[in-house]
This record gives C-alpha cells, sequence and structure tokens, in this order.
C-alpha cells in the first residue's frame, strides 16, 4: 500500500453545514476528496468565505464532518478509541491572527503552553521552547518580557513558535500574514518555507494571496464556494488566470504581463509564475541567450 | 459548539408583524401578558387562544423556532404545576399518601401551565419578529418622556445596542480561541472543578483582553464620526406610526376590552 504509506491526511467526501436547520443555515464544505502527503508544501487559496478555514479546521479534529471521513495515518479520526488530542498534537494548526491567543505573562511561559500539555516536564517544554524561539528568530534577551508589549509581528512569532515548540508533522496555517507589512510578510513566509525545507514537516498555507502562495508551495488547491475548483502545481492552475478571475482571485501580476507580452508579439514563456522565473524568461526573449549563460557572465 | 446558542433570536422574514413598529409589538406584548394574568373563564382562554395563533400565523415564523424556547422553561413549567397540583387547599379529590389532590389543584395547575405557555410564545414572537436594533429603537423612543426628568435614555439605549451587538462577537471570539488553544493541546472539559478554573485563563485572559481592544476601537471609531451623545442626534429611519400600526393598536386594544369584559360577565367555569 504505498500511497497509505505517504498520505498523512486522507479526506473522503467531507461535507460541512453550519447551523443545521436553522434559518441560516450554510453548507460550508462540499464533497471534499483530498489527499495530503507526507513532506508536501500546500497552498489553499480562495475568497473570503470559500470555505478554506472550515476545511483545515476539520484536518486536525477541532470541527467534525456533518458527513464523510477523514483518515489519519489510515486510521479513520472519528473512531471512539481515536484520540484527537494525539491528532492535534501531530497536526499543528495556527490560526488567523494567532497573536489574539497569546495569555501568558512571559513570552516564554506562553511558548511552553503547547509542549506542557502534551505530557512534557518543565524542562523538556523549557527546550522545546528555546529551540523554537530561536527558529522563528525571537530576540533572546526579550524571552521573559510579557507578550502584550510586542508589535504585531513580533507576537505573531511568538504564537507560531508555540505551535511550533509542539514539534508537529503537519504544520497548517491560516493566513499567517495577514496584517503585516511587506517586510514582515517575506520573514514570516521565509520562515515557514524554511521549517518545510530543514524539517521536512508538510505544510499547508492558506492564503488568499496568489503572490505569496506561488513562490513557495508545490501544489494549489483552489477552493470556491465550498468545493475544490482546481488541485494542481502552482503552473498548472495559474494557466486557468481567467477562470480564477471569475471567481474574485486574481493570479500573480507577472502571469498577466507574460500573457500581454506575449500577445504583443514577445516570445516569453506565459507559465512563469514567479518575478525570478520571468525576468529570465524576459532575458531569453530579448536576448536569444538563455538566463544560465547570462548569469554566468554577470557572474550572478 | 457556541455559535448554537442564540440571544435575541430574529428570525428574517417578510410578513405584516415584522413590518410593524417596534413600538407597537412592545405594548402589544406587554397587554398581551396583562390579558394572561387576568382573564378568567373558559370563554376568555378561547379569545387569548385565538389571538395567538393569529399572531403566529400572521408572522410566518415556523413554530418549531417558538417550541424552543419552550424547552428551556419546561423544567420550572413542571415544578409549578407540581406544587400548584398539590399544594392548592380546596376539597380533596382523592389522596396519596401525604399529598392531597383537589379540584381546585388541577385547575390552578392546568390554568398555570398553560399561562406560562402562553407568556414564552406571545414575548419570543416579539423577539422573533424584530432586530435587536428595532427593539432598542423602540425602547429608546417609548421611554423619551423620561429624559425630561434627568433619565440618560439616549445613553441606555446606545449602551443596549452596543452590548447586543458585542454578544454574537464575543461569542464568535470565544469559539475562536477555545479552539486556537485546543489546537495547542489546551482540555477544557475533564478533571476536577479547580481543573476545569484553571484550565479556563488561557481562554479569559485573551478574551478580556480582546473585548477591551474591540471597546478601544469602537470609542475611537465612534469619536471619529463626532459620536457626541444624543442631543441634536436625527435617524436615518425614523419611527413613525402607519395605518397598520394604528390598526394593529385598536386590535390590541378590542382584545383586552374583550377579555375583561369575558372576566365580568362569562366567568364559568373559573
Amino acid at each position: 500500500m504505498q500511497m497509505i504509506e505517504n498520505s498523512s491526511i486522507l479526506l473522503d467526501k467531507v461535507n460541512y453545514v453550519y447551523s443545521e436547520e436553522t434559518a441560516y443555515q450554510i453548507q460550508a464544505l462540499k464533497d471534499i476528496s483530498l489527499e495530503i502527503r507526507a513532506g508536501q508544501f500546500i497552498g489553499i487559496i480562495g475568497h473570503t468565505g470559500s470555505g478554506k478555514s472550515t476545511l483545515i479546521q476539520h484536518l486536525n479534529g477541532l470541527i467534525r464532518a456533518t458527513s464523510g471521513a477523514i483518515y489519519f495515518h489510515g486510521q479513520d479520526i472519528y473512531d471512539d478509541d481515536f484520540d484527537l488530542r494525539e491528532l492535534r498534537n501531530r497536526v499543528g494548526l495556527v490560526f488567523q491572527y494567532p497573536e489574539h491567543q497569546l495569555f501568558e505573562t512571559t513570552i516564554f511561559d506562553d511558548v511552553c503552553f503547547g509542549p506542557k500539555n502534551q505530557g512534557l516536564t518543565s524542562e523538556e517544554a523549557g527546550l522545546r521552547a528555546f529551540e523554537a524561539l530561536r527558529n522563528v528568530g525571537f530576540p533572546e534577551e526579550l524571552y521573559y518580557q510579557s507578550p502584550f508589549d510586542l508589535s504585531g509581528g513580533q507576537k505573531r512569532r511568538v504564537a507560531i513558535a508555540g505551535v511550533l515548540a509542539m514539534k508537529p508533522e503537519v504544520l497548517i496555517l491560516d493566513e499567517p500574514t495577514a496584517g503585516l507589512d511587506p517586510a514582515g510578510r517575506d520573514e514570516i513566509l521565509d520562515l515557514i518555507a524554511r521549517m518545510h525545507r530543514e524539517r521536512g514537516i508538510t505544510v499547508i498555507l492558506v492564503s488568499h494571496s496568489m503572490e505569496d502562495v506561488a513562490r513557495y508551495v508545490q501544489r494549489i488547491i483552489v477552493m470556491n464556494h465550498g468545493e475544490v475548483m482546481f488541485d494542481d502545481t502552482p503552473r498548472n492552475v495559474f494557466a486557468h488566470y481567467k477562470e480564477l478571475e471569475k471567481i474574485g482571485l486574481a493570479a500573480p501580476q507577472v502571469t498577466y504581463l507574460m500573457h500581454e507580452l506575449k500577445e504583443r508579439g514577445l516570445s516569453v514563456n506565459t507559465e512563469a509564475t514567479t518575478v525570478e522565473e520571468a525576468r529570465a524568461s524576459l532575458v531569453e526573449a530579448l536576448t536569444g541567450v538563455g538566463a544560465e549563460s547570462r548569469d554566468f557572465y554577470t557572474g550572478e | 459548539m457556541l455559535r448554537d446558542i442564540t440571544l435575541g433570536q430574529y428570525y428574517p422574514a417578510d410578513s405584516v408583524i415584522h413590518k410593524l413598529d417596534p413600538r407597537v409589538k412592545l405594548f402589544g406584548t406587554l397587554i398581551y401578558i396583562i390579558s394572561l394574568f387576568c382573564f378568567r373563564g373558559i370563554a376568555a382562554l378561547l379569545l387569548a387562544t385565538a389571538f395567538l395563533v393569529g399572531v403566529i400565523k400572521g408572522s410566518k415564523v415556523p413554530f418549531r423556532f417558538m417550541v424552543k424556547g419552550l424547552k428551556a422553561i419546561l423544567i420550572l413549567m413542571l415544578i409549578t404545576a407540581v406544587f400548584n397540583l398539590f399544594l392548592t387547599p380546596g376539597e380533596p379529590l382523592f389522596s396519596f399518601w401525604v399529598l392531597k389532590v383537589t379540584w381546585e389543584g388541577i385547575k390552578n395547575a392546568a390554568l398555570m401551565a398553560i399561562r406560562l405557555t402562553y407568556l414564552i410564545l406571545g414575548t419570543s414572537i416579539m423577539t422573533l419578529t424584530t432586530t435587536p436594533n428595532q427593539l432598542t429603537d423602540g425602547l429608546e423612543k417609548s421611554l423619551m418622556p423620561f429624559s425630561r426628568i434627568g433619565v440618560p435614555v439616549h445613553a441606555i439605549a446606545m449602551m443596549m445596542s452596543i452590548a447586543l451587538r458585542f454578544i454574537p462577537i464575543l461569542i464568535e471570539e470565544t469559539d475562536k480561541i477555545m479552539k486556537a488553544q485546543m489546537a495547542r493541546g489546551a482540555d477544557f472539559e475533564s478533571g476536577n472543578l479547580l481543573k476545569k478554573v484553571k484550565s479556563m485563563i488561557p481562554l479569559l485572559v485573551p478574551l478580556f483582553v480582546s473585548a477591551f481592544r474591540r471597546a478601544d476601537d469602537l470609542a475611537m471609531a465612534m469619536e471619529a464620526r463626532c459620536y457626541n451623545g444624543g442631543q441634536g442626534r436625527t435617524k436615518m429611519k425614523p419611527l413613525r406610526y402607519e395605518r397598520r400600526d394604528r390598526l394593529a393598536y385598536v386590535t390590541v386594544l378590542v382584545y383586552l376590552v374583550l377579555i375583561l369584559l369575558c372576566r365580568t360577565f362569562l366567568r364559568w367555569p373559573m
């Protein structure tokens, strides 16, 4: 069973209905079937209300599906003898605006909260907290200050460290860059990419920014009205940029630029999804020389 | 989980009752409650039932939404009925151990159960067909005469509407923080009382912080729009009585007069 071994989370026809049998009934998820493989870096995009936040809360059992099944390493998480707390230890979830959940008197204690709930001793939890805070690049002299005195970006790093300290094998982040300035956004995204690269953990990044997602992820899941609309590599998903526009999403700006240039007769690669790829393709089209050989001349 | 708690459960629909001025509904409900506690005789009971059924039909709110409110007071109703049944003095119908059941007891118990049921149904029609904002608007306008004697009516109404507005926000916030802490392994269910209270700290601290933050933001936003109390403030949708409101008042008053007439002339069998 090769497939089962590789897939850490499997969703089978998951449906979820909010406020069932009331005037406000909303079907948030419709027949979602997905396979999340270990080690993947996945982006989930969709506009507000498309069901992406609801979907990720299913992945660690915070919301129980109205119908359908979810398997974690082949085990049904709705089985009576399945330990949901163990699942939450292994599937870490960072909510939107995670800084709103800080509560301890010091930053260090707050990061220890998760590991302590896992049943670790104070020393072990402390070690985990040190490691996590160092990983998110948090200045050591602030460890014993109150988390409420920090800036927004720093609070968010502390909150992310709080989940990282639990050493999850799957890390899910809901809009981790919302409300941050461009520098803070890049720092957080680079940090997440490094976690994925160095620790080999599975990362699921929820976002509505195509630019954010395109740079890092290997696979994009596009949600619309509670359904999976596309589930493919960024390249293939952005090829549908016209359809994406119809549901209120936009492909990265370079996609538009490349398509426009192509229409005007420049033979560029319209599949470029990041600025770097676009640059290489433009250089090639304009000089007739491959980007690699050009880099050789400029010594980049 | 917390989403299911509804306070001021407005049911949106397009009906005559929904369109009525909130003041009519407030006074109408008040008169209906008074009528419930002063009616006598089977004729009056039938009249009160007919009135209630008519209003429920007119409101287009499914009956099961009203029954929800009844479930909450079921225990209270049972206790009242039991006390009335056994403790009303009178001619014993039959006795059982130290308990004796009288004809008056049965009558009182049944009557009390009916009154409570109608009371809940009547008031829930008001909350189901009126948004909290309309309700506070109606209350503010009705209480305005008291502002002459120094009652800060506008401030009270504003506080009420802000409080009502914040209930769903804070419920949602609680739900969110609870989930976020559960994702970090927090356990809100198991353990003894002390442990449970302690486990509330990771929930309550962020909740208070966020409530204060929201209050600050709201105060700032109100000040930015030059809010300075009720003086000289006009309404976007001022409350004005229309033909249907006058008709509703007449209907309710006729109903009350009929109930009072029944009380005087058709007392049988109570």
